[in-house]
């Protein structure tokens, strides 16, 4: 062994997830009735790493007949599917929960390939809550009686669920758990970026007997989902995505008689008072706009600090975030990860550029990036005002604006002041406070003391533009429900 | 020479453990031909006793799982069960039951704690409240469990029985003490080996094997217990229960149902009859 | 210096405390990583024995080890320092002489606290005439929880006095605080006052050191350095006895605190068992084998 010098400075070495276990096939086709079927388009198109730019797989790509196909074996199992007993559905949705978590590692594994982001949070974070959350409606199955006073819930039909890439089986599980709970049958799309984690489910879903046709995975890009938007005999549309296509999507479908939900984009304000547990409050910032590199829909993207403490909390912002680990996403020390596709990226880039012209301050810790992929430091921009670019819209990335106020009513109507409405976060150890502002804050989630939490439990979904219906908990139950009386 | 079968030795179930009675007492259990199944403990009011400190010193730590948790575990309570099926039918055809009849209460029992471990995390939302005060203030009431309770296990549907008063109280954060049946207390002792192996916390379900009449006074005088669950309908118990819980007032559940295979014998309300409920006020200007 | 203004003592959210801390330890220390982890940690430690059944031999045998703690591994360091009681010193200096090992003594009626001042600091000039170089004293909770601030601020200033050139580590008790709040203003009216360190516990009570409790400790002196450019130092003790533990304990300090912290003259393990799972960790990256306390020396 070689001599250990204890003087010099401590750093971590690269601590790789191993990947030797996981089952990746270099081929997949599209999940019709419960088997894999090849494409009728012929089609198919690459999933690349983000972190290297390597092909992982090819991925089918349905045509407007696989996407008819789909939705006939969805229509034929809804004939069955709500009739089997309340209690033997759930007992289905309970196998999906339970093998997920029994397959747990390699779902985080691959989503962390496919996606780019960090492996501690698939595997701690998003893996646990997608299967939890289908053990959570698991339950609801024969219980639904209790849910709606007065009324008699009945399954829509056919649910068309597009998804997006920032988190694959999470937003799979948030789909796929209560509309079968509630007794309906299910086309899918995943992200054309992220389809791995969702074919891998397929293959679980396969393994748990749930009846041929419940679930249908079709992937594809944009032209796959506007296929299934259009398709006459889909009952209900849930999307997950930007505000841009959501508008389209509602747009498309007026006039026509087809229920729909919608999370979209959001631009949350993040309040630090300055009565605050300010170190705490911190960690609270970065794990608002830095969880997943950013791309997350309700990321505190907007800091509001009192003035009296906002040199301590930007000083104490930026000692932090010079500790985040930028790199592979499977190193289990990366903080933060690839940014999802070079797409993205650029957007990201554009932002960035939008604001340094714009005369905001910019400010970025020093990081060695690697040199393949697509990566972007945490990125802070100081004196920026309500009209800067960048303080108004949605850049999906990791890059915070700080803001600072003075009083309560100021801090609200300017975290009020834009049309999004998704998320919130205040930080005050005075409990009135929280409650003062989270009746004038509007926005859907609010979250007090802590950012970016999520249980089945609890209903999630915007105000105004950033979405309509919500999804967790006994709310989430009724976007997939016609109550009859 | 056929092989000897080795005799099972039927123990109570307290804090986690397999104990003898402290008594050192047996009762006879017969099936219906008149041999002997087993000897059985018969209880004494130390046994009580100690399981209701295992209980309480349970309880605190049971009632602050999550509720995912304590969801999960009654789901492994049913896979466990699910898992030792043939023994369960075994053992209730051994005190005359049918076949078909044994198959069905298995079935039912497995479901039905696969049922109330989907009321873990959800009975709370339709059963708390927050209250539009007409001041300042955030008002919300919450369900919080009672505590200890102590179950008179239903003589009929030994395990079906045993199951539908069990997962109710314990999926709400309580946890028990219980009597088992008279006509089956193997199964009773049975289900305490499947809990054991089910990742239930020590103490949470405390089981004990003896004779009703000589522990009901206990069962209910006991003044660390919060609630009592009766199942039977013989009146002269029933007022008796009613007549001495009033020492601590505790709360009071009589079911005079013999069978739980029937009618509403699952719901939510279950789960309600064990939990207090809380109302909190804060104030909401600054 | 004088008692710092507490009511602007920084609030602590303790479920933010635990989340932070929880994340510490998903940190992967592997290889070369781990090997210097190990070593540094063992640099680090203050070994210690303090039971009332100590005799001479017990301390003879425990410097022994301090000074060769596993002859089959090359390249390892000495420990910090050995804690004993006063009356243990003279033969603790003793054993030490020739080696860099320092001599920590506890005092002030350890570990209760309940006694007067003067023989508190009897207590700690004992330990010094014996040849002490550290002394781990402690403060008095009870006025503490009782609100008196000035008197355990004045304490804590006597001894500091009494210590002379010695070093002087303030023992919070942590786990007799209630709060991280309470920890936190302990931590300012300790280092305030005149600790050279400040240190979780006796290892008598439960809970000892802690994570969320350090990181709070932690914090509090990374804010002190800031106002007053006076690096105080960190010992948590008891509790840490697994190198897996010691190395989630560095990884808090380098993301709080940074490299310059990283070395025993700021940071100390007050531990017992420690060292032997790290030689044990050590021999096993060596070897590939997972080991045996069998093979390494208890003392």
């Amino acid at each position: 062994m070689s001599k250990v010098d204890i003087n010099k400075s401590w750093n971590y070495a690269a601590a790789p997830e191993s990947t030797a276990h996981i089952q990746l096939k270099k081929k997949y086709d599209l999940f019709i009735g419960g088997d894999f079927v090849k494409p009728l388009s012929k089609k198919y198109f690459d999933t690349v790493n983000p972190a290297n730019g390597e092909q992982i797989a090819k991925v089918a790509e349905a045509n407007k007949q696989d996407v008819d196909r789909a939705v006939k074996a969805a229509r034929k199992a809804f004939k069955s599917w709500p009739k089997l007993s309340v209690k033997e559905r759930g007992k289905y949705i309970f196998r999906i929960a339970r093998m997920m978590q029994e397959r747990a590692r390699e779902f985080a594994v691959i989503e962390s390939l496919d996606g780019g982001k960090p492996i501690r949070e698939s595997r701690d974070i998003d893996i646990p809550l997608a299967a939890n959350h289908f053990f959570y409606y698991a339950g609801w199955s024969d219980k639904l009686e209790y849910a709606f006073p007065n009324r008699i819930p009945k399954p829509l039909g056919v649910a068309g669920q597009i998804i997006p890439w920032n988190f694959p089986l999470l937003m799979a599980a948030w789909k796929i758990a209560p509309a079968l709970a509630t007794g309906n049958t299910v086309v899918m799309k995943p992200a054309e970026t992220t389809s791995l984690t969702a074919l891998k489910l397929a293959e679980l879903i396969q393994d748990s007997g749930l009846p041929k046709g419940v679930v249908n995975i079709i992937t594809g890009a944009g032209e796959t989902g506007a296929a299934i938007v259009r398709h006459p005999d889909v009952d209900k549309i849930a999307f997950t995505g930007s505000t841009e296509v959501g508008k389209l999507i509602e747009k498309s479908l007026a006039g026509i008689e087809k229920k729909t939900t919608l999370e979209l984009g959001g631009k949350g304000a993040n309040i630090i008072f300055e009565d605050a547990a300010i170190e705490q409050a911190v960690e609270g910032i970065v794990n608002a706009i830095f969880f997943n590199q950013g791309h997350v829909c309700c990321a505190g993207s907007r800091l509001f600090v009192q003035a009296s403490v906002a040199d301590v909390v930007i000083e104490k912002l930026k000692e932090r975030i010079s500790t985040l680990i930028i790199g592979d996403p499977l190193d289990k020390n990366t903080d933060i990860g690839a940014i999802n596709s070079t797409e993205q990226l650029a957007t990201i880039e554009k932002y960035i550029a939008i604001g340094k012209k714009e005369g905001a301050d910019i400010y970025q810790p020093k990081s060695q990036l690697p040199k393949k992929g697509n990566w972007c430091p945490p990125t802070l921009f100081l004196n920026v005002s309500q009209s800067h670019t960048i303080v108004q819209e949605e850049i999906f990335g990791p890059v915070l604006t700080i803001q600072t106020f003075r009083t309560i009513d100021e801090v609200i109507e300017k975290a009020n002041n834009t049309p999004f409405g998704l998320s919130a976060g205040v930080w005050t150890e005075r409990g009135s406070k929280i409650f003062k502002l989270s009746q004038k804050l509007k926005a859907g989630v609010i979250w007090a003391n802590t950012f970016n939490k999520f249980d089945p439990a609890s209903p999630f979904g915007g105000y105004k533009e950033s979405g309509i219906g919500r999804e967790g908990g006994l709310h989430g139950l009724k976007p997939y429900l016609k109550l009859e009386s | 020479m056929s092989r000897i079968d080795v005799l099972k030795t039927y123990k109570i179930f307290i804090g986690g453990k397999f104990p003898r009675t402290e008594s050192g007492r047996y009762f006879h259990m017969k099936n219906a031909k008149g041999d002997l199944l087993a000897n059985m403990c018969l209880s004494s009011r130390k046994d009580f006793r100690n399981a209701v400190v295992s209980a309480r010193k349970a309880q605190e730590n049971w009632a602050n799982a999550t509720a995912l948790n304590r969801g999960q575990i009654l789901y492994r309570i049913a896979e466990m069960l699910e898992s030792r099926k043939s023994q369960f039918i075994q053992q209730l055809i051994s005190t005359g039951s049918t076949k078909s009849a044994a198959k069905k209460e298995v079935a039912l029992s497995i479901d039905r704690l696969i049922y109330y471990a989907g009321w873990s995390d959800k009975f709370q939302q339709i059963f708390s409240a927050v209250n539009p005060v007409s001041s300042s203030y955030f008002n919300f009431s919450i369900l919080e469990p009672t505590g200890v309770v102590s179950i008179i296990a239903s003589n009929e549907n030994p395990l079906l029985g045993l199951i539908s008063l069990l997962a109710p109280t314990i999926v709400g954060g309580n946890t028990c003490v219980i009597l088992a049946s008279a006509t089956n207390p193997l199964v009773a002792i049975s289900i305490a080996e499947v809990l054991n192996t089910s990742d239930v916390h020590a103490g949470v379900v405390n089981i004990l094997t003896g004779d009703r009449e000589e522990l009901l006074p206990y069962f209910a005088s006991h003044k660390d217990v919060n609630a009592i669950i009766y199942c039977g309908d013989n009146l002269k118990e029933i007022k008796e229960v009613e007549e001495i819980t009033t020492e601590n007032l505790k709360r009071v559940s009589i079911y005079r149902r013999k069978n739980w295979e029937e009618g509403e014998s699952q719901s939510p309300y279950f789960i309600e009859k064990s939990q207090e409920i809380k109302t909190i006020w804060h104030p909401t200007e600054v | 210096m004088t008692l710092p203004d507490l009511s602007k003592t920084p609030k602590i959210d303790k479920v933010g405390v635990h989340e932070r801390t929880n994340r510490f330890c998903t940190r992967s220390i592997k290889t070369s990583a781990k090997q210097m982890g190990l070593h540094l940690a063992l640099s680090m430690i203050d070994l210690t024995t303090l039971e009332g059944r100590d005799t001479s031999e017990k301390v003879k045998q425990l410097c022994y080890k301090a000074r060769h703690l596993d002859d089959s591994i090359q390249g390892l360091p000495n420990v910090a320092a050995v804690c004993v009681y006063p009356t243990l010193v003279g033969v603790a200096k003793k054993e030490l002489i020739g080696s860099d090992i320092k001599v920590a003594s506890v005092a002030t009626a350890f570990p209760s606290g309940q006694s007067t001042l003067e023989v508190k600091l009897n207590d700690t000039r004992y330990a010094i005439a014996e040849g002490a170089d550290e002394v781990d004293m402690v403060i008095s909770r009870g006025k503490f929880l009782q609100g008196e601030y000035n008197f355990v601020f004045d304490e804590i200033a006597a001894v500091k006095q009494a210590c002379g050139k010695a070093h002087l580590k303030v023992i919070l008790e942590t786990g007799e605080l209630d709060t991280l709040d309470n920890v936190r203003k302990a931590s300012d009216i300790a280092m305030h006052s005149g600790a050279n360190f400040i240190k979780t516990s006796t290892g008598k009570i439960s809970p000892a050191a802690t994570m969320p409790v350090v990181f709070v400790m932690l914090n509090a002196i990374k804010d002190f350095y800031k106002e007053t450019g006076i690096k105080i130092g960190m010992k948590p003790a008891g509790g840490i006895s697994t190198a897996k533990k010691s190395l989630q304990y560095l990884v808090m300090l380098k993301e709080t605190l940074g490299d310059e912290w990283m070395n025993k003259d700021l940071f100390r393990f007050g531990a017992s068992s420690l060292a032997n799972d790290i030689l044990m960790q050590l021999k096993k990256q060596e070897t590939g084998i997972y080991q045996s306390l069998d093979y390494f020396s208890k003392d």
